[in-house]
């Protein structure tokens, strides 16, 4: 028997008792399920920032979309004006419908949710004749408002109930902008007149803490954080219950970035959350997804939510060439909605998502 | 909803069978389901449009093989024009002839440069070389510091004489890293740049003057596996900006497609030279084309079902292990191993994640998907309420043990009940699968209790066929010359770990074996 085979009849085993018992558990009604979480000891004191004198004032995050429209636009123009271009041919044959979908799909709005808005566009345009060019860019604007559904509810939150501090928690792969996204919405959140503390529960990558710890000291805010290695979710645990104590509005945790296929990674991320909880409600769970990301963001988001119950999505890095339309199908299959979107380099090129001026931006270049 | 190419083909070509040549409608229906499975893999869309022509092009051509149906003719001429794209030449750094060479990292921002240049110099330290590494990301917050504890992990010395923040000229450092080696005897130098967009035209003059600077002699485009549709892009802007010799491919540990390695070598012709798999320091090689071009068709990864198998089994204890369950009829085959076993195979992932990773197991997805996780963790809980005593030999559990049992697990008495006779048959069915040499693939029963005795009879007839091999003589033939071909199992993600490219050749191409069942 070679391990391989081992390997085989392992699972085998484990899924026909695994089986039995869940026949045997659908059998009656099964309670929901209660794991109680360890009880968590924070190993470490939390070290404390030293705030520095010269703290900057952030902006505002009212009306930055619109400041940021046009870094926007100069990503997203070849997709809003290439389907213009496109649609009002003259005559809207095979030819173009299938040059719409792999615009589409260049956007990386996946092949299943670009077919179904090709076939709404081709069922609309069909009827109407005569169509002029405004029609058809009212037409267009309306489907891609529908593609990005105006109707969910993307206002963050942030507040906790009762004098509990709201909790956010930043969740997602390696690399997608977690560390900074929390430094954005820091300065948000301090802009609007609130209090917050930072908590560095990414004791893996290298130096996670200190970039934190930078972002949090340009604005003022203190950042609890354990030491490299230390167990994540008593960091969250700690930065909570500091929080609570001070009575500050809202603690951000950010974690260390992790691959949804890693198993043992993210039940360490379930624990965080698990843990965190028993200091105060977690009231948002954001999942960062780079816009450059493929159809692997729809598997990310997919296990994250199943983990952590993942309840809005932070757009980073719309403003290269990439558009991020990996978001559609998120929000289409997850309910997820995008409720944030990072759209350069700058400390406050962090705006609230909007689906009627994100569309206009697009179409508008 | 089709998770793989072969799902794809097997669905297309499910009336086919018997046929021996596709017909020109037959290519059409094939070619879309195949640029759908590519786009799903992200791989970019001209890319994929360009494969698709050639693929067209060869499968309406004379190639009509004796020893393969038409489905298998396809996949065979997609895997080859994959690999072709891939790893047209694989080749290795080169080294520059005066000391120190100089290899420059280029990307997008999280595309993991930093971490890939401790990996590199973890690399290359224990290919006998003298890194340094260069710390000329001086935007991100804290980048410096990131870098100078890669490297202190990587054992590796850090040149940064910038706190970075913001603070000082990457240019500069990265010209004065040059003589500091020189000074300090380092004979490689890896110069960390930041992150950056391909569209900033202020930042890329930044990096073609570090670029200018230093004159490297390799410069490595590192590109996240996870990217979209705008690989193509960004590859080409960084050509356009910077240049680049070679693309690293990081995160590849995901479970990404990762059509971007195609796209980006197919648009730029730059091979990709290294992939990163880990987060540890020594999770990064030569990259290999072959695997590659398997996990963007969504072809069942055996090898890294393999790899992760060995990774997380104990080899020993899974020898010893598995020899109980042939020997004397499986008796001494103990719930102790079992729960062995099943941690382990735990540790390697989810269930349905390394169903994912078998090919073939389209059909059962559903069942799969079925499966409560946290059953396993009560299964795990009931054999933990055990005695050493009891798991050792499960029939002395009687009506008060399995009360105790009950109560220490948290479960009803029938669900102690249930696992004790479950594990008697499941025992008894590997055991006969077992003894008749070898797994017969999976048997169809998981998930299905209650169906014990008939999964038994059927998984023999399905034994008997396998064993019989092919009824075609001609792919019987070629199903034993591909059993004595094959090899044994690799062990790196990418191939050869001295990373000698093994392009597949023509001939003794080989399609899984559970493929050629389906078809």
């Amino acid at each position: 028997m070679t391990l391989l085979e081992y390997v085989l009849a392992g699972l085998v085993l484990v899924l026909v008792v695994a089986g039995a018992a869940a026949a045997l558990v659908r059998g009656r009604t099964l309670p929901p399920p209660t794991r109680p979480a360890p009880p968590e000891v924070p190993t470490r004191a939390p070290t404390e920032a030293p705030v520095e004198p010269s703290v900057e004032a952030p902006e505002s995050a009212r009306g930055r979309l619109l400041r940021l429209r046009s870094r926007l636009a100069r990503s997203q123009s070849s997709l809003g004006r290439g389907l213009l271009a496109l649609l009002s041919r003259d005559t809207l044959d095979e030819d173009v419908w299938e040059s719409v979908e792999d615009t589409l799909i260049g956007a990386d709005v996946g092949v299943g949710p670009a077919q179904d808005v090709v076939a709404r566009l081709r069922t609309r345009l069909r009827g109407e004749a005569g169509l002029t060019a405004a029609d058809v860019h009212r037409v267009l604007r309306e489907e891609l408002v529908t593609m990005v559904d105006p109707t969910m509810d993307r206002t963050l939150r942030v507040d906790g109930a009762g004098d509990l501090p709201g909790v956010v928690l930043v969740v997602g792969v390696n690399g997608t902008g977690k560390t900074t996204t929390v430094g954005r919405v820091a300065r948000v959140l301090v802009a609007e007149g609130r209090s917050v503390l930072l908590g560095a529960a990414d004791t893996f990558r290298a130096a996670a803490a200190d970039q934190l710890q930078t972002w949090g000291e340009r604005v003022g805010v203190e950042t609890v954080r354990g030491g490299e290695g230390s167990d994540p979710a008593s960091v969250g645990f700690q930065a909570v219950r500091t929080g609570a104590e001070r009575g500050v509005d809202t603690v951000l945790v950010d974690t260390a970035g992790r691959l949804q296929n890693k198993a043992g990674l993210m039940d360490e991320l379930g624990k965080v959350k698990r843990v965190v909880e028993k200091q105060a409600p977690v009231t948002e769970v954001l999942l960062v997804i780079d816009a450059t990301t493929g159809q692997n963001g729809l598997i990310q988001a997919r296990v994250f939510a199943e983990v952590v119950d993942v309840t809005g999505i932070v757009l980073t890095k719309l403003d290269g060439t990439a558009k991020g339309g990996i978001v559609v199908a998120v929000q289409r299959e997850l309910g997820v909605p995008v409720k944030l979107v990072g759209l350069g380099e700058g400390a406050d090129d962090l705006a609230p998502f909007d689906a009627e001026d994100f569309v206009a931006a697009l179409l508008d270049a | 909803m089709f998770d793989t190419l072969q799902d794809r083909l097997a669905a297309t070509f499910k009336n086919l069978r018997g046929k021996g040549r596709l017909s020109e409608a037959d290519i059409d229906a094939t070619a879309r389901e195949i640029r759908i499975a590519l786009l799903e893999a992200d791989v970019a869309l001209p890319v994929v449009r360009e494969f698709i022509a050639s693929v067209k092009e060869r499968a309406r051509g004379a190639e009509v093989s004796a020893a393969l149906n038409p489905a298998q003719q396809v996949v065979k001429i997609v895997n080859e024009e994959l690999v072709a794209i891939l790893g047209g030449e694989t080749r290795r750094l080169r080294f520059a002839k005066k000391p120190p060479t100089v290899i420059l990292l280029a990307g997008l921002q999280g595309s993991g440069k930093t971490t890939l240049a401790g990996k590199l110099g973890h690399w290359l330290k224990a290919q006998g070389r003298a890194p340094l590494l260069v710390a000329a990301d001086l935007q991100r917050p804290n980048a410096v510091t990131q870098l100078q504890v890669v490297g202190d992990r990587a054992g590796v010395d850090v040149f940064a004489p910038e706190p970075g923040n913001g603070v000082g000229d990457p240019v500069e450092v990265a010209r004065s890293s040059i003589t500091h080696a020189n000074r300090t005897l380092h004979d490689v130098v890896v110069v960390d740049t930041a992150g950056r967009l391909g569209i900033d035209a202020e930042l890329m003059q930044q990096a073609s003057d570090i670029r200018d600077a230093v004159s490297p002699d390799e410069i490595l485009f590192v590109v996240d596996a996870m990217i979209g549709q705008d690989a193509v892009i960004t590859a080409q802007s960084f050509l356009d900006g910077v240049g680049f010799d070679g693309v690293v491919l990081s995160k590849l540990d995901g479970d990404a497609r990762g059509g971007a390695a195609l796209s980006v070598a197919k648009v730029t012709g730059r091979p990709v030279m290294f992939a990163s798999n880990g987060e540890q320091m020594g999770d990064f090689d030569v990259f290999h084309p072959d695997r590659m071009a398997s996990r963007i068709l969504g072809m069942g990864d055996m090898l890294t079902l393999i790899e992760q198998a060995e990774k997380s089994f104990d080899a020993d204890q899974a020898a010893r292990a598995a020899a109980k369950l042939t020997e004397g009829k499986g008796a001494s085959f103990t719930l102790d191993d079992f729960l062995q076993q099943m941690q382990s195979v735990r540790k390697m992932g989810s269930l349905s994640k390394i169903f994912g990773m078998l090919p073939g197991m389209g059909e059962m997805k559903e069942q799969i998907a079925g499966i409560d996780e946290r059953e396993i963790d009560r299964i795990e809980a009931i054999i933990h309420s055990m005695t050493p005593a009891e798991r050792a030999d499960p029939k002395i559990i009687d009506g008060s043990r399995r009360q105790r049992i009950a109560r220490g697990s948290g479960v009803t008495v029938s669900q102690v009940n249930g696992l004790v006779d479950r594990f008697f048959q499941a025992r008894t069915m590997m055991n006969q699968m077992a003894a008749g040499g070898g797994m017969p693939g999976l048997p169809g029963m998981p998930g299905m209790p209650g169906a014990g005795k008939r999964a038994k009879a059927r998984q023999q007839a399905k034994k008997g066929r396998a064993k019989r091999g092919s009824g075609n003589p001609a792919k019987r033939a070629e199903e034993q010359q591909a059993a004595r071909q094959r090899p044994p199992a690799a062990v790196s993600p990418f191939g050869n770990p001295d990373g000698a490219p093994t392009p597949p050749a023509p001939d003794d191409f080989e399609l899984p074996k559970e493929l050629r069942d389906l078809l």
